[in-house]
């Protein structure tokens, strides 16, 4: 009966680690890995109470000294750093176990910012990994993260980075290509995938003409395509400004069909320009015809 | 950078020293250099202070929620898996007839790694904490204990919280 727990050693049958720590006639594992079965045989006679305590999990056994206890797979599955007692009529044996997280990634959490963003822009796309085992454990134990970015035309980039307890992350171009680009994490033969639009950027430049319609001018923008070629979304609002004597007229006009088109007054002298956010046109002067 | 991050750890520590007090009653706390910081997002020493100041408080949340098995004590400062984990725990221990005292004696805590995004912040601290174990209200037995943990914290409406919490064997 005395140290009931000195007795243990050499019956604990372990798929995991079968190191043992001594704290006084205890001995334990110094580790398992979660969700790993094991035994326990203890000496002596009479009833014991067996308990392993953590914040992330408790586990209670009445235990009779002198047979073997089985821990079933899956009993013992949160990583965590225990205490384990045995308690008998007249002793408690005290004893610290730990549990580490299995080594087979069985889920990857994978933040990808941004969903939507512009062509062509250094370093934009960012994505960040924390994996976890079957039981929702950390993986602290590095392992490589392949992270990719597969465009619609097929080419791809393509990074590994080591966890670091448990964490990696990486940082991507956005391509020159609009359209929606898929974003992998993978480990092992695990992965998560988000889908990163890329949108065109804003207008290179804005060539606009001008002939007369009537007693109006018509203002007309060729289609407006960004510096990798793209074409600039419909929608985009291109501001024309016709300035006269001490007077100024604006008007804001969504692209359609990529070209923005208006009707305006036709003063002789007048002076046209046309700008999509901080993209400038040509400017024209208007004579009389 | 470097020069940066040292600054960081200074004001931390002068920080820290006025919230330990407050967030983790007599634990003493120490801020470790951040020098290896993962991330390539800017850690502001204010965003700093006010993640270890909720991580010390969680402290105080997974002691009152164990002793009392009182789950909803969590919602403050655990979500996601580290809340599951505990309210599971806590339901253990209540059908199990035990009670758990967790007192935090000291920490030793760097941040490593801030996400690009911002949305998680992970750290480690070394705890030493003492645990004292009740079954139906008569002390079975305590401990001294020592770990290194490894905490991830996300940010929600008014606080960083606890997504993940466990050992680093």
């Amino acid at each position: 009966m005395r140290s009931a727990f000195s007795a243990l050693a050499g019956s604990l049958l372990l798929a995991a680690s079968c190191l043992f720590a001594q704290n006084g006639g205890v001995q334990v594992p110094q580790s398992i890995e979660a969700g790993s079965s094991f035994s326990l045989q203890s000496a002596g006679s009479g009833k014991a109470a067996l308990y392993i305590v953590g914040p992330n999990q408790v586990l209670k056994r009445e235990i009779e000294l002198g047979q073997s206890t089985f821990f079933a797979p899956g009993s013992l599955y949160n990583a965590g750093h225990y205490l384990v007692l045995l308690k008998t009529d007249n002793s408690t044996e005290k004893s610290e176990l730990n549990v580490t997280a299995t080594s087979k990634p069985s889920e990857v959490s994978f933040l990808a910012r941004p969903s939507r963003l512009p062509v062509d822009l250094h370093d934009g796309i960012t994505g960040a990994v924390y994996v976890f085992d079957v039981y929702n454990n950390l993986i602290t134990v590095p392992a490589p993260v392949t992270f990719e970015l597969l465009n619609p035309s097929g080419t791809k980039q393509t990074q590994v980075v080591t966890t670091h307890n448990g964490s990696a992350f990486t940082a991507m171009d956005s391509t020159r290509q609009q359209g929606a680009d898929k974003f992998t994490a993978r480990v092992g033969d695990v992965d998560s995938t988000r889908i990163v639009g890329q949108v065109p950027g804003d207008p290179c430049g804005i060539k606009m003409s001008a002939k007369p319609a009537g007693r109006q001018i018509l203002l007309e923008t060729e289609p407006l395509r960004d510096c990798s070629g793209n074409t600039v979304p419909d929608g985009t609002i291109v501001t024309f400004t016709e300035s006269y004597a001490d007077a100024q007229a604006t008007v804001d006009v969504p692209l359609k069909r990529g070209v923005a088109q208006v009707d305006m007054p036709a003063h002789n002298g007048a002076l046209l320009s046309a700008a999509s956010g901080v993209v400038l046109g040509n400017q024209i002067r208007w004579e009389k015809q | 950078m470097l020069k940066s991050l040292l600054a960081l750890v200074i004001l931390m520590n002068t920080l820290m020293n006025a919230t330990a007090g407050q967030a983790a009653a007599q634990a003493n706390v120490r801020i470790e250099s951040s020098v290896s910081l993962k991330g390539s997002r800017v850690l502001e020493p204010q965003t700093a202070s006010v993640v270890i100041h909720d991580y010390l408080q969680s402290w105080h949340s997974l002691s009152a929620a164990l002793e009392q098995n009182r789950a909803n004590l969590l919602d403050t400062d655990f979500v996601g898996t580290a809340r599951d984990k505990m309210g599971d725990t806590v339901r253990e221990q209540a059908t199990l007839g035990l009670t758990t005292h967790y007192h935090d004696r000291s920490h030793d805590i760097q941040i490593v790694f801030y996400s690009p995004e911002g949305l998680s912040i992970e750290l480690t601290d070394t705890v030493e904490y003492e645990v004292q174990v009740e079954d139906h209200g008569a002390v079975i037995g305590s401990q001294q204990m020592h770990a290194r943990y490894v905490v991830v914290l996300t940010p929600t409406e008014a606080r960083w919280k606890v997504r993940v919490f466990q050992t680093q064997s």
